[in-house]
């Protein structure tokens, strides 16, 4: 296996507060690998250092010996990085069907067009619908976005994420607020689609996540005391301290 | 493709070729032709103002510099080509020389205003328009300053003896042009760069992680509506032959606002609406009173806080009741027309009131006597005043009874439509 996506000695500060506070981490290729860790360990903001939402204050970040450090969001999603959001974002104006087509676009060479009929792409549709699919979503492709239901609107999320054909993706919190059968719903799709992918997972259902994951590691106050296969961080004593207190497997 | 399949792709696109080659029929008069040709350059800059509000989401209040400056560059090439400075372009085809001198404006000032959208674009534009219109002012020997600068659009060879010369000619030039950008600005909205256009207005970052630099995104837009807002300003300065500095100003940039906002954002319709209808009521309305200005407010101040959505807003929300029954419209007929009609006795009411309070505050006559409605009558007479309020007032309770009334009709209306889909 090869490193896919490489963290370095990551830090990010918001004024004095030091949010993530040197993070080293390698994710190796075809691997799912979850990030688990209390609220306000820094997790999200990992998300949003990766995927350029934020600006890095030091360290280095590679995605397949690129140096992507504070590249911006779209310069990274070419170089085939893409992420979901832990609050729903999509288009919501827009239909279910035009929301997985926007994720489809840049990727199939569409670029900036204003001479060709999108509707006449034919690799384009067809893509979109092979999405809509797997997202089982094709039957709902002509409501607006933000008329469905909110387990809907997570896989339509997941959808527009994978569209461009991102071989690295980044989940966040795919199933907050859910019921447990939408939860093992969206479980079942995220294994679908992180085939051959890389997949890395932020998540607070820690069975979602055993059931999930081949590696954990584990984040608290910005730094990775941990990063494991799931047997090996079950029985990591920093990791049962670090969750004192609060329902972990 | 059959012809049915034809009508349906293509049909409201025949109409509007027909509607614009048949207008010289019944309105040929000069001054019905020249407010035809106002309608059809309202029509190119409104569209091409919603493809920055209504496409890309971005509020622009210095828009008309791209119009203004496309006009003065036309009288003056129109100037140069009549004293043999530079070398002869069809008159016929300036309107894209005037498209392109102001999409490489749109190119540069677009790489500044651009970078951000929201409260910063919308200043910056600001900052531009109030620029530019000083410029007008500063640089005379380009702008002419206040008298601004003339032409003669009447110049060089005449193929099929077309020398636009006439106002039907040149009426048709003008329609040509408008029928050819709306088609070019629709078919805009089709393509990758137009959905993504509005996956940036609705949704910013989101965009930037499918892959799409949002900056990039706007900045396309805003030189593409400055090429067409120049394709407009062309055919004012060739209509006109005159152009001046109240061609860039705020008011200009206000009004083609003004237009689209109470057409209709959300649809392509909408700033054709708006457009016509607001070309018309300065035309007619000026024509009877001069506190035109005054009304056009009001109607822009109710349309934003009763139809956000605007005319074609209004028209469009009743797509799925004809969707699924048209006769389900005849139903709201009767409470329409009544709503319509208490509006009306208000209006009455209240536009005599103002008119007066407005004659009585412009007298310079010192007789204080006016025709209003076709009766002349003494302000310092109370019965004028006194009818006007009770007419007013009778119509604002019409409204308050009448209103309700529409709401009912029209929820019940809705409900049974709906009730029919999910059968």
């Amino acid at each position: 296996m090869s490193a896919v996506l490489e963290l370095e000695h990551l830090r990010k500060n918001f004024g004095a507060t030091e949010i993530i506070r040197g993070v080293d981490l390698t994710i190796q290729a075809g691997e799912r690998h979850a990030i688990i860790g209390p609220n306000g360990a820094g997790k999200s903001t990992l998300y949003n250092l990766i995927s350029g939402l934020h600006e890095v204050t030091s360290g280095k970040i590679r995605l397949r010996n690129h140096d992507i450090t504070n590249r911006r969001p779209f310069e990274i999603n070419r170089l085939g990085l893409s992420r979901s959001f832990q609050v729903t974002n999509i288009f919501p104006r827009m239909s279910v069907f035009e929301n997985v087509r926007c994720g489809v676009l840049w990727s199939m060479g569409c670029k900036y067009s204003f001479w060709r009929r999108v509707n006449g792409n034919v690799e384009v549709q067809q893509r979109t619908e092979e999405i809509l699919e797997s997202i089982h979503l094709a039957d709902k492709r002509h409501i607006p976005a933000s008329l469905l239901p909110y387990a809907d609107q997570r896989a339509l999320e997941i959808g527009i994420t994978i569209a461009g054909g991102a071989d690295v993706v980044l989940l966040d919190e795919p199933t907050a607020g859910m019921s447990h059968t939408e939860t093992a719903r969206v479980v079942a799709l995220i294994r679908e689609i992180s085939q051959h992918k890389t997949l890395v997972v932020v998540e607070h259902d820690m069975s979602v996540v055993f059931d999930l994951a081949d590696r954990i590691s584990v984040l608290v106050y910005g730094e990775i005391i941990a990063s494991d296969t799931p047997d090996n961080i079950r029985g990591n004593r920093a990791v049962r301290e670090a969750y004192l207190g609060t329902d972990f497997v | 493709m059959s012809m049915k399949g034809l009508l349906n792709n293509y049909g409201v696109w025949m109409v509007a070729a027909l509607i614009i080659l048949l207008v010289p029929i019944p309105f040929g008069s000069g001054f019905a032709l020249s407010i035809a040709s106002q309608m059809t350059i309202a029509i190119v800059f409104a569209l091409a103002y919603n493809m920055l509000l209504g496409q890309g989401g971005m509020l622009s209040f210095g828009h008309a510099i791209f119009f203004g400056l496309a006009g003065y560059f036309t009288i003056h090439y129109l100037n140069w080509m009549g004293q043999g400075v530079v070398s002869y372009f069809p008159v016929s085809l300036l309107p894209l020389l005037g498209g392109l001198v102001s999409m490489v404006l749109g190119v540069l000032i677009g790489l500044v205003s651009t970078r951000r959208a929201g409260t910063t674009f919308a200043m910056i534009s600001l900052g531009f328009g109030e620029m530019v219109t000083a410029l007008t002012l500063i640089i005379v020997s380009f702008f002419n300053g206040e008298e601004g600068i003339q032409g003669d659009r009447w110049v060089g060879p005449e193929p099929l003896g077309i020398t636009f010369g006439s106002d039907v000619q040149v009426y048709y030039l003008a329609g040509a042009w408008c029928f050819a950008a709306a088609v070019a600005m629709y078919a805009i909205t089709r393509t990758p760069f137009g959905r993504m256009c509005n996956a940036v207005r609705d949704n910013p970052e989101r965009a930037q992680f499918v892959g799409y630099n949002t900056q990039r995104v706007r900045w396309l837009a805003f030189t593409l509506s400055a090429f067409f807002s120049g394709i407009a300003g062309t055919l004012h300065a060739l209509v006109f032959e005159h152009v001046g500095f109240e061609t860039v100003d705020i008011a200009r940039s206000g009004f083609v606002l003004f237009m689209v906002y109470i057409g209709g954002t959300g649809t392509f319709l909408g700033p054709v609406l708006g457009a016509v209808l607001i070309t018309w009521l300065t035309s007619i309305l000026s024509n009877f009173t001069e506190a035109w200005y005054l009304y056009f407010g009001i109607i822009f101040v109710t349309i934003v806080m009763y139809a956000p959505g605007g005319l074609a807003g209004l028209i469009f929300m009743h797509e799925p009741i004809w969707l699924t029954d048209p006769r389900l419209l005849r139903r709201l007929l009767w409470p329409y027309a009544l709503g319509l009609a208490s509006v009306l006795v208000a209006l009455v009411g209240i536009i005599g009131e103002m008119e007066m309070i407005y004659h009585l505050s412009n007298d310079i006559t010192g007789e204080f006597v006016m025709n209003l409605y076709g009766f002349d009558i003494s302000l310092r007479n109370t019965v004028p005043w006194v009818i006007c309020a009770i007419i007013g007032a009778i119509g604002l309770a019409l409204c308050r009874k009448s209103f309700p009334l529409v709401a009912q009709h029209w929820h019940q209306v809705m409900h049974e439509a709906r009730e029919r889909v999910l059968q």
